[in-house]
């Protein structure tokens, strides 16, 4: 892999930049690996990176039903932060987040993170209680956030409404490392190392059967062949269901539609990202200008990628009473994507009862602020085959022991 | 948007008139139910990709529940049924099962 930088850029303006070579390889899916990731989002193709980078497993392929990054990689907010309350998933998404920190150098790629701050508002009295109660449990756990007064949202975003006509801003948690980043450089990135490595990303190949034998997966039935490995993650998002079926056993998850949508760009009018849970929406400004919006997840099972017209309704409504500024605004884009959702709002990254099997999943309407410490604990989990590190609290059963990692209570909704 | 008919009161209600509850007929489980059986009824959840049958509430109506079968991947609405059963009607599963021959059938 030849490595991009300004010198680059340079040579191959001499040759008036014909001679760029392809990000990643299109491989031929061999008969056999030491390791299958299906799935080829952020959350998968960080899993295969860190199996080759920290355990030096490269007998890898990762296979994709459509085109890599196509899910919910590409359909999110973009937002990353790790303000959580409770200490288990705290310490994933701190280590995503600092990750983040360094991603573009690590995989030589720029991902733009661009560590702008993000505040949640408190609009509510209990709301104050909550997050001053994270702020703390946060100090307890290494993770750099604070709680600030109304002047200081003021200070720190000059468009927004503090007397709001149904909720006054009271407060915020503030994360100021948190932010942003460019979804889909983050999964081209992971894909390019990936390949770089001697992994074999095969897309459009949809897995239509999991072969085992004697309780331990053997291999694959895909559209494009079979294949055998020793090991096998599932990381699919909202379709972990269906793969769960061809493997035999059950998940506590439902899929639910997101919904998000972009304006059209308008000169820099803020510089961090605001989430407003009370009133239920979120929102920051790209580096195009436009504005990215998100809310809630629609109330019903659904696959379609689309979601329902009153949500969004919410959604906007919320926003027009934060920032006022935003009400003329005509919105560019909409779209829905499929998350998974379990009974706690916390991820899955687990054994399976099937022996060699691994499933990340789970990771419901906030995913995308999780990929690099996703893939750190999954990687560790795969080559391990053990459910320790960062992992070690999310096993699948965790439902029957009761052990919930409670983050529907501390998130509040957009999570 | 969904339209959805509320079979207690007869009126076809729009989805901001309705509240879903996930999937129906879940049997509750007794208090010598062992982990496994437990873990089933308050957590594990059929998530399928194609007919679901639900429970939905007609809150901003009559405000009882009743059931529906729905298509996860299309929206369509195959039919709404008393919550009073444990199974849904034979003649609403042999209508989807005309309309879906690939369909399993219900699974509980």
């Amino acid at each position: 892999m030849s490595r991009y930088s300004a010198f680059a850029i340079a040579k191959n303006a001499l040759s008036y930049h014909q001679g760029w070579e392809r990000a990643w390889a299109k491989p031929e899916m061999k008969k056999e690996y030491d390791a299958v990731i299906v799935g080829a989002g952020g959350h998968g193709l960080a899993t295969a990176y860190y199996l080759g980078k920290n355990y030096g497993i490269t007998n890898v392929a990762i296979l994709e039903k459509g085109w890599l990054g196509g899910g919910n990689t590409g359909r999110n907010t973009t937002i990353i932060r790790s303000n959580y309350l409770q200490d288990s998933s705290a310490a994933i998404y701190e280590k995503a987040r600092s990750l983040y920190e360094t991603m573009s150098q690590d995989l030589n790629y720029n991902v733009m993170f661009s560590p702008r701050g993000v505040m949640m508002l408190a609009q509510t009295e209990a709301e104050i209680r909550g997050y001053k109660r994270t702020a703390h449990a946060n100090k307890l756990q290494g993770v750099k956030t604070e709680y600030i007064g109304p002047q200081k949202v003021k200070q720190l975003c000059p468009i927004i409404e503090l007397s709001g006509p149904r909720f006054p801003v009271l407060g915020a948690l503030w994360q100021p490392r948190g932010g942003t980043a460019r979804h889909d450089a983050v999964a081209w990135g992971y894909a390019r190392a990936c390949s770089d490595m001697g992994m074999d990303i095969i897309q459009q190949c949809e897995v239509t059967a999991v072969t085992q034998s004697n309780g331990k997966v053997s291999g694959l039935q895909t559209t494009k062949g079979s294949l055998k490995c020793k090991k096998l993650g599932i990381v699919v998002a909202g379709n972990s269901g269906h793969l769960a079926d061809m493997a035999g056993f059950r998940l506590p998850l439902e899929s639910v539609s997101l919904q998000a949508l972009v304006s059209e760009p308008i000169k820099p009018c803020m510089d961090v990202v605001v989430m407003a849970n009370t009133v239920h929406g979120y929102m920051s400004q790209s580096d195009k200008g436009e504005m990215v919006i998100g809310g809630g997840t629609d109330g019903f099972n659904n696959y379609t990628q689309r979601g329902s017209f009153h949500h969004l309704e919410e959604t906007v409504r919320a926003l027009i009473e934060t920032f006022p500024m935003v009400s003329r605004l005509k919105m560019l884009r909409h779209w829905g994507g499929i998350v998974d959702v379990t009974g706690d709002r916390s991820p899955i990254i687990s054994t399976t009862p099937l022996s060699g099997c691994f499933i990340n999943c789970g990771w419901g309407t906030g995913g995308f602020k999780a990929i690099p410490g996703s893939g750190w604990a999954m990687a560790e989990l795969m080559a391990k085959g053990e459910q320790i590190g960062l992992a070690a609290e999310f096993g699948l059963n965790r439902f029957q022991q009761g052990r919930f990692i409670d983050e529907s209570v501390a998130a509040g909704v957009a999570h | 948007m969904l339209h959805l008919t509320c079979p207690n009161c007869g009126i076809t209600a729009d989805e901001t008139d309705l509240h879903c509850d996930g999937q129906a007929h879940i049997a509750r489980s007794g208090i010598d139910a062992n982990d496994d059986e437990l873990e089933n009824y308050l957590f594990m959840r059929h998530n399928p990709k194609g007919v679901h049958f639900e429970r939905w509430r007609h809150v901003y109506g009559c405000g009882k529940w009743f059931n529906a079968a729905r298509c996860t991947t299309t929206l369509e609405v195959f039919g709404t049924y008393s919550a009073q059963t444990t199974t849904p009607p034979k003649s609403l599963l042999n209508k989807i099962k005309k309309k879906r021959p690939e369909w399993e059938g219900f699974i509980k």
